[in-house]
């Protein structure tokens, strides 16, 4: 009995001591040398598509999946085209990318930095994805985007608006398409001294987090600079979902303006509280009480049903616009789901485009020489008219939309009416402005 | 052999050729066949496997042994992550360092939280602790923006100072995580035919790490200390009748288990150097106590076969998307084809939650003991031995 249990442990201690001397000289040497992480060896290429399919941005993810499997499709030369046909530059021919056959893997982000790394990660190490895109918060995609600089793969971010991701948490190997808090504070203060004056004064509600921040920073920076005085500046929690006790202090602030920084579902309850409250018929300081949401999506309005009517806010892209490039998105985006597009599928789309123009130019899937290819790259036709990539801080600037609720709405999608288009010389900065100061690109990296 | 039984030997040493053997274990499948897929041996996903193996391992030796169910583990693993984040900012890239500062953080962390929520046990102990653990989520998600940087999660950046290294690499890159200057990234592919087996520095620094704290945790179940808390756990008024204080005995249990907890948040900065305030969320609590259930409470290997079992599911369901079940089933005729993946659509994908609900629906009333049972079971009809000799496999050791 007792030797034939010295054997079994013997067995296993040799293997054990075995298996460790094959596995250990293996693991401690340098890395295969290859020039860049995930070069495509084969007749095809995988991107990776990073969007939340489960939690407070559920929505948005999965707009923003329709638009990627639509922007592969249309770079594989299906449908119709779509904006391939009105992009400024012709490199795409519909024949994949360099010939490489477009393939995609999606995942899960849960809206947290964490969720969204691990599944960016078995991305990049399992499927060879080249290039990662999506995410609709700032916190992931700039959790995302460290990750892929680190791991040598480019990052066309999806949905983000805060002034870090092209500000103090820039990477060299990051991109973003979607505008920031500074151009959303640039395009609607001066419509909103129009509409409403220029001795007002604004409380502000704020979603406690970076964006939040960043958001209420630059609203109140442009909205002071024209005259407007700031009250009070409250912070409420993310997870917040009944507001009335941060409504009913505003009542008897003296202000006479509410600014709502809060995005999806936190926007939709804060907007109805206030409504609840009776805001929008009061009186203040002698004028007509008012309320603003900086940033607006039609998936936010539809949330907020009747009560967003009249209520002013900017946005990225709607598809109601009526240049060559929205139309020919809207029309093959809603041939294939029958509803028109929202902002995130829009920026998503636009994105992969972007990315396989600029691998197409450059020639090489390498990550540096697409860098290299977007930075300072001009182009048009995607539907937010002429666009520059700055290079100092891979920044689009583009024109932004300032938007209202429509008050007769037409149908379920026809939600916001676009007040004015704010020149995109209206809403640049330098790229040290102290908002998006701290932070350094750094160098471009290929990976191992 | 270093002071263990003979079963226990055994399983530790199945646990040892396991975690080595990983990258072949994991990846069973060619890379370009469909079923690569199903593959989990990528290093990202496999040190996760070891990393949330610890942290059950850990949360096993409070809730197996004493029966005092914490809510609030995930608390430990986030300051892990913050305090092995700001190593790497301060101090140097190496993990070392890392790894302590975040064992012994989280630890006076357990302290303190223990100290207060052992004053009560049952349900009330386990919302002491959820609360803990909310109210460092929140305290890390806006209040202590300046330490944790809040949402967006701390991250390293070029222009942290590092006293012992640099604050960039010389091409002007972020320097990488290293254990005196193997870098954690860094990886072998071994081609073997259509197989491609990736060997990861990072993982085997886990996997070494997880393996010492499995001897620990064998070391405590078998002590007379392990005693004392199993004898918490069938009856503590009995111990109080006896003259002895339980309290000190479930204090240190309760810290040994956040210093685990610490351990993890700390490897998981060293693979990836972030750290997210998300991590403390309730539901991060919640999955340490599915792991341990899932995988059996109060055996040894229980919580490590049901951290990975969750960890798989979130990671490989999770994205399977519809385009990959259409390839799956193209064998069928256009209409069947449809149907079939109008069906599986809701598990995969997106539903990965319901899926790994249902699994553990069906564990958890089929098989109360766990995966762990469902082992044993099998090996009992694979062996069709009496009752008596089977009531303890090789692989198990159950707490009571």
């Amino acid at each position: 009995m007792s030797k034939t249990t010295l054997t079994r442990r013997g067995v296993l201690r040799t293997g054990a001591v075995a298996g460790a001397g094959v596995a250990l000289p293996t693991i401690f040497t340098a890395s295969s040398a290859r020039a860049f992480t995930n070069e495509p060896t084969g007749g095809s290429v995988t991107l990776g598509f990073n969007v939340p399919q489960t939690g407070p941005y559920a929505d948005e993810g999965a707009d923003e999946l329709r638009a990627y499997e639509l922007a592969v499709e249309h770079l594989n030369g299906g449908g119709d085209g779509g904006m391939l046909q009105t992009f400024s530059s012709k490199a795409l021919e519909g024949s994949g990318i360099l010939g490489k056959k477009v393939e995609y893997v999606t995942g899960d982000t849960q809206t947290k930095s964490d969720a969204a790394r691990a599944s960016a990660k078995s991305m990049i190490e399992k499927d060879g994805a080249i290039m990662i895109t999506g995410g609709s918060s700032s916190g992931v995609a700039v959790a995302v985007q460290g990750l892929c600089q680190e791991a040598g793969v480019i990052f066309m971010a999806g949905l983000t608006h805060s002034n870090d991701t092209t500000g103090k948490d820039k990477k060299a190997n990051g991109f973003r398409h979607f505008f920031n808090a500074y151009m959303s504070g640039a395009a609607l203060a001066p419509v909103l001294a129009n509409a409403y004056g220029k001795d007002r004064k604004a409380y502000h509600l704020t979603a406690d987090y970076t964006w939040g921040w960043t958001q209420e920073e630059s609203i109140k920076a442009a909205t002071e600079a024209l005259g407007w005085e700031t009250v009070e500046a409250v912070k409420t929690p993310l997870a917040q979902t009944d507001f009335s006790s941060y409504i009913a202090p505003v009542l008897n602030s003296g202000a006479d303006v509410l600014v709502l920084n809060h995005y999806g579902g936190n926007m939709v309850n804060s907007l109805t509280n206030a409504v609840q409250f009776g805001l929008r018929e009061k009186q203040a300081n002698g004028k007509n009480f008012e309320i603003v949401v900086p940033l607006f999506s039609r998936l936010m309005a539809r949330g907020a049903g009747e009560n967003i009517k009249g209520i002013l806010g900017s946005t990225n892209w709607h598809w109601s616009l009526q240049d060559e490039g929205t139309k020919a998105f809207v029309k093959s985006f809603g041939t294939k789901y029958g509803f028109p597009p929202s902002q995130a599928a829009h920026t998503c789309y636009v994105q992969t485009l972007l990315y396989a123009d600029a691998v197409q130019r450059a020639g090489s899937f390498d990550p540096c020489a697409v860098a290299e290819a977007l930075e300072g790259y001009e182009f048009d036709g995607l539907g937010n008219g002429p666009t520059l990539y700055r290079a100092e801080d891979h920044q689009c600037f583009k024109d932004v939309l300032v938007v209202r609720g429509k008050e007769n709405p037409t149908s379920e999608f026809d939600l916001l009416e676009v007040v004015e288009i704010t020149p995109r010389g209206q809403v640049e900065y330098a790229a040290d402005h102290p908002m998006f100061a701290g932070g350094a690109l750094g160098s471009c990296n290929p990976g191992v | 052999m270093f002071g263990l039984g003979k079963k226990d030997l055994t399983l530790f040493l199945i646990v040892a050729v396991m975690a080595l053997f990983a990258p072949f274990i994991l990846n069973p499948f060619p890379t370009d066949s469909g079923m690569a897929q199903f593959n989990a041996g990528y290093p990202d996903l496999m040190q996760r496997f070891v990393i949330f193996g610890i942290l059950a391992i850990g949360f096993n030796i409070l809730f197996g042994l004493t029966g005092y169910l914490s809510f609030g583990h995930a608390a430990f693993l986030g300051v892990g992550s913050y305090a092995a984040v700001w190593m790497f900012k301060l101090l140097s890239m190496n993990v070392i360092p890392a790894i302590l500062l975040s064992m012994i953080v989280s630890g006076l962390f357990a302290v303190v939280i223990g100290y207060v929520s052992l004053r009560r046990s049952g349900i009330y102990f386990s919302i002491l602790t959820l609360a803990f653990a909310q109210m460092s989520y929140n305290l890390a998600y806006s209040v202590l923006t300046p330490i944790t940087n809040g949402e967006t999660g701390l991250q390293i950046t070029l222009d942290d100072p590092r006293i012992l290294g640099v604050s960039a690499t010389a091409d002007g890159g972020i320097p990488v995580t290293n254990l005196f200057g193997l870098e954690m990234r860094s990886f072998e592919t071994l081609n073997i035919g259509p197989w491609a087996f990736q060997f990861s520095v990072g993982y085997y620094v886990a996997a070494i790490i997880m393996l010492i704290s499995f001897y620990v945790a064998i070391r405590i179940f078998r002590s007379p200390f392990g005693m004392m808390l199993r004898a918490i756990k069938s009856n503590q008024n009995r111990l109080y009748y006896t003259g002895l204080n339980a309290r000190p005995y479930t204090l240190a249990a309760f810290v040994i288990s956040g210093m685990y907890a610490g351990l993890a948040g700390g490897l998981l900065a060293c693979m990836d150097p972030l750290a997210g305030a998300e991590r403390m969320q309730w539901t991060a609590s919640g999955e340490v106590v599915l792991m341990t259930i899932l995988g059996g409470a109060g055996t040894l290997i229980g919580p490590v076969l049901g951290a990975g079992f969750i960890k798989y599911f979130e990671n490989i369901f999770s994205k399977i998307n519809d385009q990959v079940v259409h390839a799956w089933v193209s064998f069928l005729p256009d209409g069947l084809e449809n149907f079939v993946v109008a069906i599986i659509h809701p598990f995969v994908g997106k539903g990965w939650h319901l899926t790994l609900g249902l699994m553990f629906m069906l564990i958890v009333i089929f098989l109360p003991g766990g995966l762990v049972e469902g082992g044993q079971r099998i090996s009992r009809r694979l062996r069709r031995k009496p009752a008596e000799d089977d009531a303890k496999s090789a692989s198990t050791e159950p707490a009571e």
